[in-house]
């Protein structure tokens, strides 16, 4: 019975898919409506598809500049904390020792720490040594993700047996040959779920670099969405085309990517 | 490796640092701060429980703790019923599968801030306009209303964690030995025994870490909140996480607003520790 194709739960699927997707084709059709039509008429096909709205929101948000702020900012926190966290997560999982013990779960520890609990202290103390800048924003990034990141790669490296540690440092390697060499290329799977993880965490957030950056031109996209939003709310079709114009880098990273994000992101969750 | 080895030590630094600058350092200061009366700039003197006391006799916090608390509890509840029958269609035999699997998942991928404000325009045009053209009154000025209000935030967050939730609950679906399920399409009259009895139980743990994921970023909501109703009407759909925020920067009231921060993080820790002590319980048993 249940090897049958089951064209019931088919339809229902398939309806349903639909309606997630209606938000998405609503903001996508009414972007290239005119103010007026949008007044008028939310529900239909735009009169015609004029792109106007489209390169004036491009402008406003200045958009290849915000991008590129974002992938810098998103490249360079995720690499660090791979990097570092990896490392840490070696010496960790390595040398099994009461200090060990204390240091993993103190990192465990700081994942209950919600962020509003921190927030304003550490805007102060990143304040007084002028910090709050986007060299300041990457570190915090690793303060925050480290923990996480630690976590999925301690898991990992306690399944790699250390013989194979033994056997390169009786070949002369020292241990950070050992662990850039021998050790990270097989922790790749799970490089790829941290990775997964913490681009998508970083590359979203609001909250942290609305009171990190302060210099204009420096702004995420998130940010800047938001300035744009606070004076263009009246003004549904440039905002709506600005929205879409910062899904469109989503979008595309799903398309490559996307089994690598969904496996990334259960693995992330379950372990 | 060992621990006196300088290697070690060398290994950890730059996350020891991050941490310890990060979190924990603004951590201990908060807990200090928030017995002082610190507007910023001025330490100002220490205050003893002052702070504390006042939060109790705070309306607007204790307001916005309770719209939390519903928000939620409701939430947690749609959020995982949702993404546990979306779990159940596309693990059953369909040719749509895979794609179904990616478009449920994908507001998951856009930022909180965003989606808020994607649905702000749903709630505020389209419902309007669909609501005049179909006379229906119940759509129209959505949003306005601390009612509308909340159940546009539970519907916006469902929409985007439903999928979220769906592949966890997928990942256990996948693990269930076969041989089981198998006992159980002979054993069990109807579909819905087979899961009732035996599906559901084995995915308990699968219950337990989305509740968790649920909990913890229904409690924390700040950017959806923001670009959704950014607290109005009135302030009646501000949450914990934005009322702190406010109390913090635009009142400077910081000792204060510190003090909320720390109470925040006792109920947020003991919220997930108490439920990951229940659920684990519940697993045992079953």
């Amino acid at each position: 019975m249940q090897k049958k194709w089951n064209i019931r739960t088919e339809v229902l699927g398939v309806l349903l898919g639909i309606l997630w997707l209606t938000p998405f084709y609503l903001m996508f059709v009414n972007s290239f409506k005119t103010k007026k039509e949008i007044f008028t008429d939310t529900t239909s096909l735009p009169e015609g598809w004029n792109i106007a709205n489209y390169t004036e929101a491009f402008r406003e948000l200045d958009f290849l500049q915000t991008l590129a702020n974002s992938l810098l900012i998103t490249v360079a926190s995720v690499t660090l904390i791979i990097i570092c966290s990896s490392m840490a997560a070696y010496s960790l999982s390595r040398a099994k020792s009461k200090i060990s013990t204390v240091l993993f779960l103190a990192f465990v520890a700081a994942m209950l720490i919600p962020f509003q609990s921190v927030m304003i202290p550490l805007v102060t103390v990143f304040g007084n040594f002028e910090m709050l800048n986007r060299p300041g924003l990457v570190f915090m990034y690793l303060g925050f993700g480290a923990s996480l990141s630690i976590f999925l790669y301690h898991g990992a490296l306690n399944n790699i047996s250390r013989s194979l540690d033994e056997a390169a440092t009786v070949d002369g390697a020292n241990r950070f040959q050992v662990f850039w060499f021998i050790i990270f290329p097989m922790l790749k799977p799970i490089t790829v779920t941290v990775a997964i993880l913490n681009i998508i965490w970083i590359w979203n957030d609001y909250l942290l670099p609305s009171l990190v950056i302060n210099s204009p031109g420096s702004e995420t996209l998130p940010l800047k969405m938001f300035f744009f939003f606070g004076e263009y709310t009246t003004q549904w079709h440039l905002a709506l085309a600005g929205l879409a114009l910062a899904i469109l880098p989503v979008i595309i990273f799903y398309f490559f990517a996307q089994s690598a994000i969904i496996k990334g992101v259960s693995d992330g969750a379950v372990k | 490796m060992r621990t006196r080895d300088l290697s070690y030590w060398l290994f950890l630094a730059p996350v020891l640092l991050a941490l310890t600058l990060v979190v924990i350092i603004p951590m201990l200061l908060g807990v200090y701060y928030s017995f002082t009366s610190w507007n910023g700039i001025v330490t100002g003197g220490f205050v003893g429980l002052q702070n504390y006391i006042d939060l109790l006799k705070d309306e607007r916090f204790l307001a916005s703790l309770w719209f939390t608390t519903k928000f939620s509890v409701v939430s947690v509840i749609l959020i995982n019923f949702i993404g546990l029958s979306l779990a159940l269609i596309v693990t059953s035999r369909i040719k749509s599968s895979k794609l179904l699997r990616t478009t449920f998942f994908m507001p998951n991928l856009i930022g909180g801030l965003i989606l808020g404000f994607i649905w702000q325009f749903i709630f505020v045009k389209v419902f309007a306009n669909i609501g005049q053209l179909m006379g229906i009154e119940s759509l129209q000025g959505w949003l306005a209303t601390t009612e509308t209000g909340f159940w546009g935030l539970v519907i916006l967050m469902s929409w985007q964690m439903a999928g979220y939730i769906m592949v966890i609950y997928i990942a256990y679906l996948e693990g269930l030995p076969q041989e089981v399920l198998e006992a159980a399409q002979l054993d069990c009259r109807n579909e819905y025994q087979r899961f009732r009895y035996v599906v559901f139980p084995l995915v308990a743990p699968a219950f337990t870490v989305s509740m968790f994921l649920t909990l913890s970023n229904t409690f924390k909501l700040y950017d959806q909140n923001l670009s959704l109703t950014a607290g109005g009407p009135y302030n009646s759909t501000e949450m914990v996480a934005m009322e702190i925020f406010k109390t913090a920067f635009t009142q400077n009231a910081f000792a204060y607003a510190q003090a909320k921060a720390v109470v925040f993080f006792v109920i947020v820790a003991l919220v997930a520790l108490v439920q990951v002590y229940i659920n684990k319980r519940r697993e045992v048993e079953m």
